[in-house]
């Protein structure tokens, strides 16, 4: 039932405008302006409310009254996200292959030492498998890559911050990682659970300048907050990072306990904090607009692909640029990296821009 | 300012020339190096396993048949034998006796391949151009015992030259072969050996396997030093667990189901690191520095030109 506003009911025609918004729920605002009428309006009501249809009009008023309260608590709340409602999915995708050629060698150089990547891992004995993997694996193809632990293990070197809060490790990694990134300009954070291709994460971010706040991965949404999933690898800048550490200082606003009954996600207090130092979650993609970051296996992936494109299983499924996988196993990974650096058909080769050297001291990739 | 040697860009004459020297060479193996690859199927495994070899694979052979009990328009051959493991034999018979009668000059090289088998052409192109396809050859994972000289695995594929399969159907025509094993890749063995056809050698230029009998997951795996695992134990050549299991350019991959075989797919013709600069080139000489030795071949004749040197 949709009521025109203005028209008149002929047993209750005082209805219409305190109630005619709410049938539909986002013109509650209109109810919510109308609010100081509301209570003339009801004692009105009451008296009419001996005609027939009575119990029609006790569900109309429940109804309002609760269409009133909601519009008071959106009201409430929507004052500190005003701008969120403007924000857009920003997407961030890599430098164009026209645009590469048109660098010059000098440009090129400067991009390539630029473009260095300091790998936060943030582990637990819990993982030791997962350490040890991605300590034989992916992180020696960061140009630094530091193991945060909770606690120290006898098998595998870690930076131990002994801190069981998953968040306040996160923020102590962190801040050690800005005073220890020497030279380097562009952090990654993941678990050793996450498999990174560090190659495809530097031409990502080839031609975006580490001086500007970005803050880069899978974006999903909450609520109003757009977050960065961390199971899928978290990339920061240094201005991202610059602008963390302070604002880690304000213990109102980012703080490192926090005091709610429930406790949120670190990916989610990690978006909070940043969001109060103007820096936003971007979406990773390739120029075709397949996501970069995944959470899940290459294999759970392709078997989402073969159902939803049998014709056309791997063209639709994965970026070739991917950088992130997750959810495989050791043995997974061990196929993935040779997959990776190693696998490939005789004679196809790429006129790539840059040039990356594989790691010293390796025999897996 | 000093240079990080790891992402320093290497000078672009080098990797130009190299590049260009694949790419022209990788064109002309697809026609100087005609394979015919033939797919052991039946008509159960069409939807479930075939289809996923021709959506893949398959279409990089230079012909390619698909081996049935029943012809279809898949399209399968219809050979003259029933379904079932005891008919493996009777099937590979018929197969090549079926592509020597019907496709002998469309070819230089024979592969036989299961329907779980995934195979990376380019690669076994690669390694048979160095080899005469009017010599009595066949390639493969060569298996020691039941056969006096080995033979190949049936599942990991195996290649015959021309005359390997001139021989082979001569060797039933003669009465010289007969089927007298239910093992297709044992009976072929020991054809081969009765008609004098070599086994080669399919290794890389580093002593790394490129018929793989299992799936990568079998051989990458880092493992402590151990007594050889049940599906090592036919190995003729010294088999090596973890990395340097298998060679970069493989050849193929077996028990490989419908997923793996798209990720394979993947892996393979997809997913790359951009920039990187692999470790492994099979045409020079002189590898760059693998752990901390130097790895250096000594293949007959050595011809070094400066352009073809890599380095680190």
């Amino acid at each position: 039932m949709r009521w025109r506003a203005g028209e008149t009911d002929s047993r209750t025609d005082t209805t219409f405008l305190l109630f005619s918004g709410c049938v539909y729920g986002n013109e509650c605002d209109v109810v919510a302006s109308k609010c100081e009428h509301s209570s003339v309006l009801l004692k009105g009501l009451q008296s009419s409310m001996m005609s027939e249809g009575s119990s029609f009009m006790k569900g109309m008023i429940l109804g309002g009254i609760f269409c009133l309260v909601m519009a008071f608590f959106e009201t409430f709340n929507s004052g500190t996200h005003s701008e969120g409602r403007e924000h857009l999915h920003h997407h961030l995708k890599p430098v164009s292959k026209d645009e590469l050629q048109k660098l010059s060698e000098s440009q090129m150089s400067d991009w390539t030492l630029q473009v260095r990547v300091y790998c936060l891992i943030m582990v637990t004995p819990k993982l030791l498998v997962h350490w040890a993997t991605a300590n034989d694996t992916w992180s020696k193809h960061c140009d630094k890559s530091v193991f945060y632990t909770s606690e120290s293990s006898k098998a595998l070197e870690a930076i131990d911050l002994q801190e069981q809060d998953e968040w306040a490790r996160l923020r102590k990694a962190i801040k050690h990682a800005y005073e220890n990134a020497g030279d380097l300009r562009w952090f990654f954070v993941a678990r050793p659970t996450t498999y990174a291709i560090i190659e495809n994460l530097k031409y990502l971010v080839l031609d975006k300048d580490p001086s500007q706040p970005f803050y880069i991965g899978h974006t999903e949404k909450s609520g109003e907050l757009d977050y960065v999933e961390y199971d899928s690898g978290i990339v920061l800048s240094y201005e991202a990072m610059r602008r963390l550490i302070e604002i880690f200082k304000d213990e109102d606003r980012c703080p490192e306990r926090g005091h709610a009954l429930w406790k949120t996600p670190e990916e989610k207090q990690l978006a909070t904090c940043l969001k109060y130092t103007g820096v936003f979650a971007e979406n990773g993609e390739d120029a075709q607009g397949k996501g970069l970051f995944n959470k899940k296996s290459v294999s759970s992936l392709i078997s989402d692909s073969m159902g939803q494109n049998p014709a056309d299983v791997v063209e639709a499924c994965c970026s070739d640029m991917a950088i992130t996988f997750g959810g495989m196993s050791p043995s997974q990974i061990q196929v993935l990296m040779y997959g990776v650096y190693r696998l490939r058909p005789y004679g196809h080769d790429f006129h790539d821009s840059l040039t990356f050297l594989p790691p010293n001291d390796s025999d897996n990739d | 300012m000093t240079f990080d040697c790891q992402s320093l860009s290497v000078s672009k004459l080098n990797s130009n020339i190299l590049i260009a020297e694949n790419r022209r060479a990788a064109l002309e193996f697809s026609q100087k190096v005609r394979v015919l690859c033939w797919v052991m199927t039946q008509p159960k495994h069409l939807k479930s396993r075939t289809q996923h070899v021709r959506a893949t694979w398959g279409k990089r052979c230079n012909i390619v048949l698909y081996m049935s009990s029943e012809a279809s328009d898949f399209p399968t051959v219809g050979l003259n034998v029933s379904e079932g493991r005891s008919q493996l034999y009777w099937k590979t018979i018929r197969a090549f006796q079926h592509i020597h009668t019907h496709h002998l000059d469309h070819a230089d090289w024979f592969l036989k391949a299961d329907d779980d088998t995934f195979v990376v052409l380019e690669n076994l192109r690669y390694g048979l151009s160095k080899h005469n396809a009017e010599e009595p050859l066949y390639f493969g994972r060569r298996f020691t015992p039941f056969v006096a000289q080995g033979y190949m695995s049936g599942g990991a594929g195996y290649v015959l030259s021309k005359e390997a399969l001139r021989r082979f159907v001569k060797g039933f025509a003669d009465g010289l072969c007969t089927h007298n094993t239910e093992t297709e890749d044992v009976g072929l063995g020991k054809c081969m050996e009765t008609m004098k056809v070599q086994l080669g050698d399919s290794r890389d230029v580093l002593g790394r396997q490129t018929f793989h009998p299992y799936p990568p997951d079998y051989y990458l795996p880092r493992q402590t030093p151990r007594l050889r695992p049940w599906y090592l134990l036919y190995e003729h050549y010294q088999p090596v667990e973890g990395p340097g299991c298998c060679s970069d350019l493989a050849i193929s991959f077996h028990y490989i189901d419908a997923v793996q075989m798209h990720t394979l797919e993947y892996y393979s013709y997809h997913l790359r690191p951009y920039g990187y600069k692999y470790r492994f080139n099979p045409n020079v000489k002189i590898q760059v520095k693998q752990g901390k030795r130097w790895l250096i071949q000594t293949l007959g004749v050595i011809h070094l030109q400066k352009k073809e040197l890599l380095y680190v």
